[in-house]
Formats: C-alpha cells, structure tokens, sequence
C-alpha cells in the first residue's frame, strides 16, 4: 500500500481539525461554567441584582467563548479550507 | 520477522485490558478516598451518629466502586475472550474497548465519591435527615454512573460484535474512534454530576425544609451535564454501526479517528463546567430557597452557554464521519 504526500497530508489535516475543537472545547466549557457558578452564588446573596448579574455573566462567558470559536474556525480551515 | 494476527491479537488484549483496569482505577480510588475522608472528619465533629455515618460511606462507596468494577469486568473479558474468528479489526477493536472502559470510568468513579463524601459530613450536621441524605446520595451518584454505563455498553459492543466482515481501512480507525469517543466523553460529566449531587447532599444537610426543591434543581442540573456525555454515545454509536466504504487511503481512516477524538475531548470541559454551575445553585438553594426560580434560570442559561463548544465539538465530529 503506497501512501502519498497528499493523503498524509489530508490525514494531519482531519486529525488535527478534531483534535483542534476537541482540546480548544476543555477551556470554554469550564471557564464559563465557572463564570455561571459564580453568577448562581451572587445570584443567592443579592437577589435584587439579578438582572445585572445576568447581563455581566453572559457577556464575561462570550469573551470566555472566543478561543472555542477560534477552535472552530482553524477545525473548519484544516477540513475545508487547507 | 512476521508476527500472524493471532499474536497481535494477544498484544491488543494485554494491553488494553492493562488500560481498561488502570485507568478504571484512577476515579473509583479518589473518589472513594474522598468519602472515606468525609466521613472520618464527620465522625470527629459527631461520634454520636458514627454508625449512620459509617453505614452511609460504605452505601456510597459500593457505589462509587461500580465504574472501577466496570474496568474489572472489561479487563477479564478481554483477557479471557475466546475469538474464534480473528481478524486485524479485532486487534482494534480490543485496544478500544480497554481505552473506552478506562477512560470512562474515571469521572464516574471521582463523582460518586461526592455525594457520598458530603452525605457523611451532612448526617454528622443534622442526624435527623440521614434517610432523606441516604436517599438523595443513592440518586445523586447513581446517575452519575451513568456516563461509565455508556463506556461498559460501547466497550462490550466492541468486544462481542462481528465486524470480521467489514473492510479492515477505514473500520479499525472507526472502532478505534468509537472507543475513545465514548471513554474520553465519560469523564467530565461524571465528574461534574458528582459534585452536583455532592452539593444537593449539603443543601439537604443545610436546610431540610429546601430538601425538596434542591433535588429538583439537582435532578435538572444532572440531566443538562450528561448531555454532552450522550453525545459521545451517539458519535460512537454512529461510528461503530456506519458502514464505511472500503478505501486503502489514511486521509479518510484519520478523519474518523479525529472525530471520535473530537466528540470525546471535547465533551470534558462543558461537562466539568455544567457541573460547577448547577452546584453553585443548588448550594444557593440551600442557603435560601426563595431565590430558586431566578437561580434555575441562570443556571440553566449558564449551562447553556457552557455547552456551545460541546456543540462545536459533535458538529466537528459529524463533519468529520459524513462530510469529508
């Protein structure tokens, strides 16, 4: 079985991808649930700043988010792009 | 130098039934430890109620072992399976159930400590509540067993299907991928459940009369941390029952392996994440249950913001099987 520079070069190229979203997802998923936890914990002692405690979560969890998204998109270059 | 396939075959058991009771051990054990300490400094606090508590960690503990006792039996089967008709893809097949196993009893096993760690330390609090604690700790960290379930059903799905009809290139890598997509995706949310019933376990020590909506709050925060585990399920299911066209190319053969990679590393961190979450509101629950509905909101907001990259992760892995 003769294997070409081009195939290897796809194969790094899928490898990577999945292992690109896979790793870069680890970050994310517990740097936001840690900005939510602490959402919860405010949440319980000052009740009456929910709204604001919301809004400062889901805008600390997007930043939080971007580096998944790069992940996203150097997965979805290597698929497609590469 | 030739090597026939049945010496591989003996390779691929060894080592993999090496990796189903090694790793298999990891959670069970420092799960276990953390309800034995627990419930030591549980007694220090009451001795009074040093049966119930020893009861209670023992209960716990039995449970916390099923994952470390999935590895066990995954680790005997491969060393004992009678394959009467071997081929390359069984050779796969073996070193994927031992990584599926594992792996997948790692998070299993560090989360069914928590709930039983923290029913210990609840009925040293309040001994008035051990039935109810005992029964929150049995729900608690059985459903976190279940992602480890997912990893003994997968494993014992590689280890007894026939795939000896199947194109060696690309199946090895699909079973291969299956394994690790399944195993790896075990681990964040059984370690995340687990500290989700650990904290419902103290709310209900806390405050008995919050016990109720607690649970709930427990019971949904569980469901919203397993999902990114079943989506490991579902990546390995699609990749162990696909039937792939036969190609001699590694481009193809990788992308399924880098999608069971994919789904199953990527399902950690939203799991652990979730898991942080709802045990921030369920232990704010505990504290004051008049916040509750605004708490399950959040938590449930959060939650969701915490599982886009677990959604990246499985649209990734999809691309990779039907896509390229």
């Amino acid at each position: 079985m003769a294997i070409e520079g081009a195939d290897i070069i796809k194969a790094a190229a899928f490898l990577g991808a999945g292992l690109s979203m896979g790793i870069g997802a680890i970050g994310p998923g517990v740097g936001e649930g840690m900005a939510a936890a602490k959402a919860c914990e405010a949440i319980g002692k000052n009740p009456k700043e929910a709204g604001l405690l919301t809004r400062t979560m889901l805008v600390g969890q997007a930043v939080s988010e971007s580096t998944g998204i790069y992940s996203l998109v150097i997965a979805l270059l290597l698929l497609f792009v590469v | 130098m030739s090597y026939d396939v049945h010496i591989w075959l003996n390779v691929a058991a060894f080592v993999g039934a090496g990796l189903s009771m090694g790793l298999g051990a990891i959670g069970a054990g420092i799960g276990e430890g953390y309800t034995a300490a627990c419930a030591t400094s549980a007694i220090s606090r009451n001795p009074e109620a040093a049966g119930e508590i020893f009861k209670t960690m023992l209960v716990g503990q039995a449970i916390a072992e099923t994952a470390g006792i999935f590895g066990l039996v995954i680790a005997m089967l491969l060393l004992f399976i009678e394959t009467p008709d071997p081929s390359y893809i069984t050779v796969a097949t073996f070193i994927g159930a031992g990584l599926c196993m594992g792996f997948g009893a790692i998070g299993p096993g560090v989360g069914g400590g928590f709930p039983a760690g923290e029913a210990c330390t609840g009925i040293a609090r309040q001994p008035a509540m051990t039935r109810r604690l005992n029964t929150t700790m049995l729900v608690g960290s059985s459903i976190a067993q279940s992602s480890a379930i997912y990893a003994l059903v997968t494993a014992l799905i590689l280890l007894f299907s026939d795939f000896s009809a199947l194109p060696l290139s690309p199946t090895w890598a699909a079973v291969l991928g299956a394994g690790l997509a399944c195993g790896i995706a075990s681990i964040g949310p059984g370690y995340g459940e687990g500290m989700v019933a650990g904290a419902c376990c103290q709310a209900v020590a806390r405050q008995p009369s919050a016990a109720t909506v607690a649970t709930t709050t427990m019971l949904l925060g569980m469901a919203v941390t397993e999902t990114t585990a079943i989506y490991g399920l579902l990546v390995g299911f699609i990749l162990i029952f696909k039937t792939f066209t036969v190609t001699s190319a590694l481009a193809p053969t990788m992308a399924l392996l880098g999608a069971g990679l994919c789904m199953g590393i990527g399902a950690i961190g939203p799991g652990l994440g979730e898991g942080l979450t709802a045990q921030s509101a369920v232990g704010q629950i505990g504290k004051n249950k008049d916040n509750s509905a605004e708490l399950i909101r959040v938590m449930l907001v959060g939650q969701a913001v915490s599982e886009s990259t677990g959604i990246y992760s499985l649209v990734i892995a999809l691309v990779l099987i039907f896509v390229v």
